[in-house]
């Protein structure tokens, strides 16, 4: 029981843009000339060597700030852009030489609602379900319990192109249950749901995943990663920064907490000084006016680092102690708050 | 290949036709009533054209209602369905090769081409009035050329569906569909065109001038008309080349 998932060695890179985007007036085909220059011009390396196992029956997370390339990892893994090198699993099915098999195993809730908009939002789950092979009773069946699940019931008969983003993310995922795939990929699922409907996305989650499921989501929230996933994976430029379990990346951090310092200027001596404090670790500074101080303790080095800078002719400007967390985990590993 | 996939896909592709039949039908076919009526009986009632016109024109209509209801029928919802929204990917991530989909969206709109084509000749018939001489004893052939112009009519709004986006439906109409018609030999026989022997060839290029002299050859053998297997060899030509491009088309479109 239970379905894995085996990435090796990926790479996308993307040479033409999105579909859609500033192709300007004409056809794609009557173009071709001038639409080669500007080929040339669009590459973008998406993913640069990703390799992965997400064991059966796991809830992973994928990690990361925008444009890491958390969408185009799954798009690959669902049969949806092709990979440029590489090879994905799903189960034992090379997703790229057995689309079909791969398939049917797998349900996708797409970071932008894809929604058939011709259709009404019971019909949306009828027509998917029947998609999927099944029977006119099964349809009918899962149709009426995700409808409720997702409390979309009094708006089941109407057109999905008059339903509220919230709306469409809820049937979104309600789609993507609907044939009770093995494997369930959510891109974001819970941006743009209120705090209500994300805490019982969240106990979906954790229902489907208890019946055995393997489960992959990215998120931007920490909250989310932190409860939800048992590992996770931090993807920054297409590559894994780091991966392992919640506890493990946390504690992987060195000293734990952060202190973020500012001052007016950071002078080496006060480098040096923090540098020998008592449980400090590792001392950063990008800029020539902040640091940020890797350590095990945080409030109780305070007085000790504004002694230090008094020492050294700085004046401390504003402090922001962070408990181990992984967004301190992110910034280590990029350099980068995961909002920026 | 898996047909309950399939006959599902078709399914929706009915539901949703359904749904918006009235302003369909509207849109294919008020034209070229408008145009039989027009031609058909005033123009001959009140002796401006020979009476002889009608039975040349009934089958030049009835290609063209068929040609613009299975380009129109599948390269429509597709443009939609492959904005950014990516309406189509609950169907391309259903359970059955890609290509079969871009089949059932052929599929889909030939019955509608063939129903848009059916309905002229009923049609016509009432609104020119006596005097159409319609023959059907070539049911063969009639049925031969029907499938053939289904099918590239909807192979073709594959094709198209899939290279234009949404702002440039306009200019398909004006740069491709006007066109076509009017080239088409649709309201002439190709013969006619023997006055300007330059535009005769070139109008080969043409898939409507087989649809409309294939059917005049069908239902109407008295008139000038090509050669029954010259026509249908273009068509099968036309069908197979523009299959094979539609496929490719939609490929490159479903998958980045
Ligand atoms: N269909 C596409 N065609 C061309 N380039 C693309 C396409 N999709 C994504 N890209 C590019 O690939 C890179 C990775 O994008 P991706 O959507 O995978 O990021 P992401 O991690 O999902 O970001 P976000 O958190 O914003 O959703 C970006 O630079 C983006 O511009
Ligand atoms: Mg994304």
């Amino acid at each position: 029981m239970g379905i894995g998932i085996r990435i090796e060695e990926l790479r996308k890179v993307y040479d033409t843009p999105p579909p859609m985007a500033a192709r300007g007036a004409g056809f794609s085909w009557g173009g071709a000339r001038s639409g080669r220059k500007e080929k040339k011009k669009y590459e973008v390396q998406a993913l640069d060597g990703i390799s992965l196992e997400i064991h059966p029956g796991e809830v992973f997370g994928l990690l990361g700030p925008n444009g890491a390339g958390k969408t185009t990892t799954i798009a690959v893994l669902t049969t949806r852009v092709e990979p440029t090198s590489g090879r994905v699993f799903i189960g034992e099915h090379d997703v790229w030489k057995e689309q079909v098999k791969a398939k049917r195993l797998i349900g996708v809730v797409p970071q932008r609602p894809n929604l058939d908009f011709a259709l009404t939002a019971r019909e949306i789950l009828l027509f998917h379900g029947a998609y999927f092979g099944q029977s006119a009773r099964e349809r009918e069946r899962r149709t009426g319990e995700l409808l409720e699940k997702f409390k979309l019931t009094d708006r089941a008969d109407h057109m999905v192109r008059t339903f509220s983003g919230g709306m469409m993310q809820r049937l979104s995922i309600a789609r993507a249950m609907m044939h009770d795939p093995e494997v369930l990929f959510l891109d974001e699922p819970s941006a743009g749901l209120d705090p209500q409907t994300r805490l019982l996305l969240w106990e979906i989650i954790r229902d489907y995943n208890r019946l055995g499921k393997t489960i992959v989501i990215t998120t931007h929230y920490m909250e989310e990663a932190d409860t939800l996933c048992d590992r996770l994976a931090i993807i920054d430029h297409g590559r894994i920064i780091a991966q392992g379990t919640p506890q493990d990346l946390k504690r992987s951090i060195p000293g734990g907490y952060l202190l973020r310092l500012r001052f007016d200027r950071v002078p080496d001596q006060l480098m040096a000084e923090l540098q020998k404090l008592p449980g400090v670790t590792e001392v950063r500074s990008a800029d020539r006016i902040a640091a940020d101080v890797y350590a095990d303790r945080g409030g109780p080095l305070i007085p000790a680092i504004v002694n230090a800078a008094q020492a050294a002719g700085a004046d401390l400007h504003d402090v922001h102690i962070e408990e181990p967390s992984l967004e301190t985990l992110f910034l280590h590993h990029t350099g980068r708050s995961l909002r920026d | 290949m898996n047909w309950k996939t399939f006959y599902a896909m078709l399914a929706r592709d009915g539901h949703v036709a359904r749904r918006n039949l009235f302003p369909m039908l509207l849109q294919n076919l008020l034209q070229p009533l408008l145009f039989v009526f027009i031609f058909g009986r005033v123009m001959t009632t009140s002796g401006i054209m020979r009476p002889e016109y009608k039975t040349l024109l009934l089958p030049g209509i009835m290609a063209i209602s068929m040609v613009l209801s299975g380009i129109q029928a599948v390269a429509m919802p597709l443009i939609t369905e492959f904005q950014f929204t990516r309406e189509i990917e609950d169907r391309l991530l259903a359970p059955m090769e890609i290509g079969w989909l871009a089949v059932e969206k052929i599929v889909a709109g030939m019955i509608q081409a063939l129903v848009a084509g059916l309905v002229v000749i009923p049609a016509g018939l009432l609104l020119m009035g006596s005097g159409v001489n319609l023959s059907f004893h070539q049911p063969f052939a009639f049925v031969a050329v029907c499938l053939l112009v289904a099918f590239f009519s909807a192979a073709g709004g594959l094709t198209l569906g899939c290279s234009v986006g949404q702002t440039q439906i306009g200019l398909m109409f004006s740069l491709v569909l006007a066109p076509m018609i009017m080239f088409g030999c649709a309201y002439y026989p190709w013969s006619v065109l023997k006055a300007f022997p330059v535009l005769q060839i070139a109008v080969l290029v043409n898939p409507l001038v087989y649809a409309s002299e294939g059917l005049r050859g069908a239902l109407a053998p008295q008139a000038p008309h090509m050669h029954m297997a010259v026509v249908l060899g273009a068509l099968l030509l036309i069908d197979v080349a523009l299959l094979a491009a539609g496929l490719n088309r939609f490929h490159r479109k479903a998958v980045s």
